[in-house]
């Protein structure tokens, strides 16, 4: 390990800002790294859950990430994948555990999904690549930055997919409202299966990359 | 480096750390969700005979308008009978019927009773089915009223463990389980039909079973199917008891 920097630095330095900026955009979990995809796909046929599950992922992976980091100098780094594991492990079962108790409708209708936040790839990959090496408070606002930029692209896809699907946000039937089945429009089905998901998150990574030229890999 | 005495000695520590955390964690909450799963199990009874009940009045509103539950052997007897709070006749109250226990009792040829609800709503008797099945993740289960027939649908309501956000958890939905509100189970002969959900509902049957027909939700098929199933499965146990009071 580095030597450590002796002299405090500010909770929202500069470098800090951007632990939490650049994972919404230039690094972003989803669309410049690929990960995480599976639940962006299952999840984001209603709005409804892809907004849980997104706050989800932020209590798990800026807490997982704050304890990683904090366990770090004592982790050995043989069994590390499995010390990570069992941390993601233990913060989903006490989610799902308190959601039962106290939430039980909410949980309900999240049903499996809190559950597979245990399968997503996001959260080893930043205790791995962020809490496995630097000190909590960073961490934190990377595991915060990470999931945000997870559950925005999230969120977004699940309005689309809602909207154009089944013609309603958050349950409610906006189309119906404005009138427009009685010009004959009709919700396209096809927009509630995973295959759609893939090709709107394929749509979002081409506006990023359209506007931010730089990102784009010469081959 | 880390000796590999210390790495047994952490992971179990680790190990019995989290275990701790965890099971205290669901002992402590252990009372709490029980609890709330027999207020859903109560909402979800209420909600077939179309009252709507928040977790606050949900067993007021059940002792008010479900007086008596039975239950009901293989040869269609009342086996167990609860009256006003009281068990008048069997030694488990209807309510506490364990389905999974029964149906396994159905397939292995054992004795097995099926639980009945008899509730009075505005003069008129309404029969509630409770039913369990299976979908595609986990168990779907499901309340279906009856009229005074047993013949008329009133209200269905039904609910799930893991069904897929979105897709096969609308069955959950008012949309999905208003449909059912005046579908017939047994045809003009007499003839036991269920009902049948089907993509396209009534309008993808023949005239004589669109009284059957249910529209199933896209991308939910085989939750859907469930639906179908374990209406069915659950409906069968109660031809007889049907027959004798008829």
């Amino acid at each position: 390990m580095s030597a450590e920097v002796k002299e405090k630095e500010p909770l929202f330095s500069p470098k800090n800002r951007k632990l939490l900026s650049v994972p919404l955009n230039r690094d972003n979990p989803i669309t410049m790294q690929v990960l995480g995809v599976c639940s962006a796909l299952a999840v984001t046929a209603k709005l409804e859950p892809s907004v849980v599950l997104a706050l989800s992922v932020v209590f798990v992976l800026g807490v997982g990430n704050v304890v990683i980091s904090l366990l770090r100098k004592t982790i050995p780094p043989r069994i590390r994948i499995i010390v990570q594991l069992t941390v993601i492990a233990t913060l989903v079962i006490l989610v799902d555990q308190f959601l039962l108790a106290f939430a039980y409708d909410v949980s309900r209708q999240l049903s499996v999904f809190v559950g597979l936040i245990i399968t997503n790839c996001i959260i080893m990959g930043r205790f791995e690549a962020f809490g496995m090496a630097n000190k909590p408070w960073p961490s934190f606002l990377d595991g915060i930055g990470n999931a945000l930029g997870y559950g925005w692209i999230l969120i977004a896809v699940g309005f689309f997919r809602e909207l154009l699907g089944s013609g309603t946000l958050w349950g409610y039937p906006v189309l119906e409202k404005i009138g427009l089945y009685s010009t004959g429009y009709e919700n396209n089905g096809m927009m509630i299966l995973p295959p759609m998901a893939l090709i709107v998150v394929g749509i979002i990574i081409w506006v990023q990359r359209s506007r931010e030229r730089d990102l784009i890999e010469e081959n | 480096m880390f000796s590999n005495r210390y790495i047994f000695i952490y992971s179990t520590v680790m190990v019995i750390i989290v275990a701790a955390v965890l099971s205290s964690t669901a002992i402590l909450l252990q009372p709490r969700q029980e609890k709330n799963k027999t207020i859903a199990n109560i909402q979800g009874i209420l909600a077939a005979v179309n009252i709507e009940a928040t977790s606050d009045n949900a067993e007021e509103l059940y002792r008010q308008f479900v007086k008596t539950e039975l239950g009901i052997d293989q040869d269609g007897q009342v086996a167990n009978l609860y009256r006003n709070g009281i068990l008048e006749e069997g030694d488990v109250r209807p309510f506490d019927i364990d389905l999974k226990k029964e149906h396994y009792n159905k397939r292995m040829g054992n004795p097995f009773l099926s639980p009945l609800f008899i509730a009075e709503i505005e003069g008129d008797t309404l029969y509630i089915v409770p039913m369990r099945g299976a979908g595609l993740w986990g168990p779907l289960y499901g309340n279906v009223a009856f009229g005074p027939d047993f013949n008329k649908i009133v209200g269905a309501d039904f609910s799930h463990d893991k069904e897929t956000p979105g897709l096969g958890a609308e069955i959950s939905e008012g949309a999905f389980s208003d449909q059912f509100i005046d579908k017939m189970i047994f045809d003009d002969s007499g003839k036991f039909n269920s009902v049948i959900v089907i993509k396209g509902g009534p309008s993808a049957l023949s005239s004589d079973l669109k009284i059957h027909g249910v529209d199933a939700i896209s991308g939910g098929t085989i939750t859907c199917n469930g639906v179908n199933d374990m209406i069915k499965n659950c409906l069968e146990n109660y031809m007889l008891y049907i027959q004798n009071n008829n």
